[in-house]
């Protein structure tokens, strides 16, 4: 193989592939640092508190002092605790949050796999999060730390079976599992009411509750109930360990409003398919869908109580599951017998 | 086709070693991670052979769910490292026992890819072409192999109710929460109204 060949063939893809995901990663984490800021405004302003507002102008530079403080502090590693195990965790965690994002499409072919079973990769990450929280639980050697793991493995074990269904529907009714092809489906005469949400209203609701247990966010917070958990089992973190935990918490919820806005809102999709809308690039309708489905997670936190253990686990197998089963059947049937099945 | 085999290579090593550190390990936690650790690059194998589907379905199964299991029960274990290792060579005929057993089955197995006829074509069209990985499993899956699925299916239905009545106790005496009996009561059974005088009380 001459020099010229293995350019062409390795070293220039290698770079390009090397470029793209640093290019992705690098708006991923500052974009990351505003939603942290956002999601901290938007709670202060729910309970009429002003929130971040000291660093930079309106606290804009708030989380980069904190990115600071993380880093410059010392990372303790309690006496008791699994060494190996303890610091791998928020490794895991993080770096499984972002790879998630090597297969979402922010726009026409603009993502760095396209990969054929897409939603299945995302899906995939997601249920290997859980590993992340489960491993600091246990090598915290502390039972706050390992409660909160415990809970963590049911609760994410649970609501993942009801984010595969809801995934199942979705993905009748588009007929393929590559991401792209998905959005594409929902593209119609009809704009935003061709999208997913709205035949599949009952999913949508489902997946944006499974989504909030997922990603561990309240009201099903109880791997970190601060009233009874101290932190979970985030407890005996400091510096940058915690740091990444929280950078993986909110790359995880990102990804869940990137897979909302795919499988339901249309991806980069404009909402009317006419002139002034079409104008638009569709990245920018992508990062709008995200950012109003973040919206809603935040609103969610801000307003809604706590739920209880067995609440928890009662909605996600008695009311989720049965339902996303039925939804799966009822898709199931209309498609084919109402001749609407894509080929 | 030096880069696939420089992946091929690193998968295959690392499961391999994953796999031995399985056995190796000495706190059972470890063992389990390490199979993990064996799931996900056998999850990179499938994907070098072109089966992306069964290297997603891999990971979300048995890594997401089974294995996950596996860590619960195993963290929430008491085990005693020096009692364990105590009965270790009193095991060890068993053991080998099982080991040789197994040996000589992967042999066989290995050895049949050689000895059989009609194994090398199988190996060698695995997917139909202009279909993706998906779509040709569907296709074997729900039209060839049909009642094959659908009766392993049942067999997993019967063991999963099979667990649920085996493990199912409905203690009396304990507080349960009816979520429909709450959303039932009316305002005449839950509440009651006393117009109460000044001075007097709710004394009888």
């Amino acid at each position: 193989m001459t020099l010229a060949e293995l350019w062409t063939a390795y070293l220039w893809p290698l770079i390009v592939i090397v470029a793209q995901s640093v290019l992705l990663l690098v708006i991923l984490l500052v974009a990351i640092a505003y939603v942290l800021l956002a999601d901290r405004k938007i709670w202060a302003a729910v309970q009429i508190r002003r929130g971040p507002n000291v660093v930079g102008p309106w606290g804009l530079l708030q989380s980069f002092a904190d990115l600071l403080k993380f880093i410059v502090k010392e990372p303790t590693i309690p006496a008791g605790a699994n060494k190996g195990v303890f610091l791998l965790a928020p490794l895991v965690t993080c770096t499984l949050a972002l790879a998630a994002w090597a297969v979402i499409p922010v726009n026409a072919g603009w993502m760095i796999a396209n990969i054929n079973v897409g939603i299945l990769y995302v899906f995939a990450i997601s249920s290997l999060m859980v590993y992340g929280i489960i491993m600091a639980g246990w090598a915290s050697n502390s039972k706050y730390a390992f409660l909160s793991a415990v809970r963590s493995a049911a609760q994410m074990v649970s609501y993942e079976v009801s984010i595969g269904f809801v995934i199942i529907t979705v993905l009748l009714c588009a007929g393929s599992l590559n991401l792209s092809a998905i959005v594409e489906a929902q593209n119609g005469p009809l704009g935003l009411f061709q999208w997913y949400w709205l035949p599949l209203l009952p999913m949508f609701v489902v997946f944006f509750v499974s989504a909030l247990a997922e990603t561990n966010r309240p009201p099903f917070d109880l791997v970190e109930a601060e009233s009874e958990l101290v932190a979970g089992f985030m407890v005996e973190y400091g510096s940058s360990p915690y740091m990444m935990f929280m950078l993986g918490e909110y790359v995880a919820i990102a990804t869940m409003c990137a897979l909302a806005t795919i499988l339901f809102l249309g991806g980069w999709l404009p909402p009317f398919p006419v002139a002034p809308f079409t104008w638009v690039p569709g990245v920018i309708w992508f990062t709008l869908k995200c950012l109003f489905m973040f919206f809603l997670f935040a609103m969610a936190k801000a307003i809604v109580p706590r739920y209880r253990y067995d609440q928890l686990m009662r909605l996600g197998w008695k009311v989720f599951l049965p339902l996303s089963l039925a939804m799966v059947v009822i898709v199931a049937a209309v498609l084919q017998f109402g001749g609407l099945a894509p080929k | 086709m030096i880069i696939p085999a420089l992946f091929f290579y690193l998968f295959a090593g690392v499961c391999i070693a994953a796999a031995f550190m399985v056995i190796a390990a000495k706190n059972p936690v470890h063992s389990v991670l390490y199979l993990i650790l064996a799931f996900v690059n056998a999850a990179g194998l499938f994907v070098m052979m072109g089966a992306e589907f069964l290297a997603m379905i891999l990971i979300v199964v048995y890594v997401g769910a089974v294995a996950v299991l596996f860590l619960f029960v195993v963290m929430m274990l008491d085990v005693d490292f020096a009692e364990l290792r105590q009965g270790f060579l009193q095991y060890l005929p068993v053991g080998a026992l099982v080991g040789a057993i197994f040996l000589a089955e992967l042999l066989l197995v290995v050895g049949a890819w050689v000895i059989g006829p009609g194994v090398p074509q199988t190996i060698a069209a695995p997917i139909p072409t202009g279909v993706n990985n998906t779509e040709a499993i569907g296709r074997v899956l729900y039209t060839q192999y049909v009642y094959y699925f659908q009766a392993a299916a049942v067999v997993l239905l019967v063991a999963m109710i099979g667990a649920i009545v085996l493990t199912l106790r409905h203690k009396t005496g304990v507080k349960r929460q009816d979520i429909g009996e709450q959303v039932a009561r009316t305002k005449a059974t839950a509440i009651e109204i006393v117009n109460v005088k000044p001075g007097q009380g709710l004394g009888a």
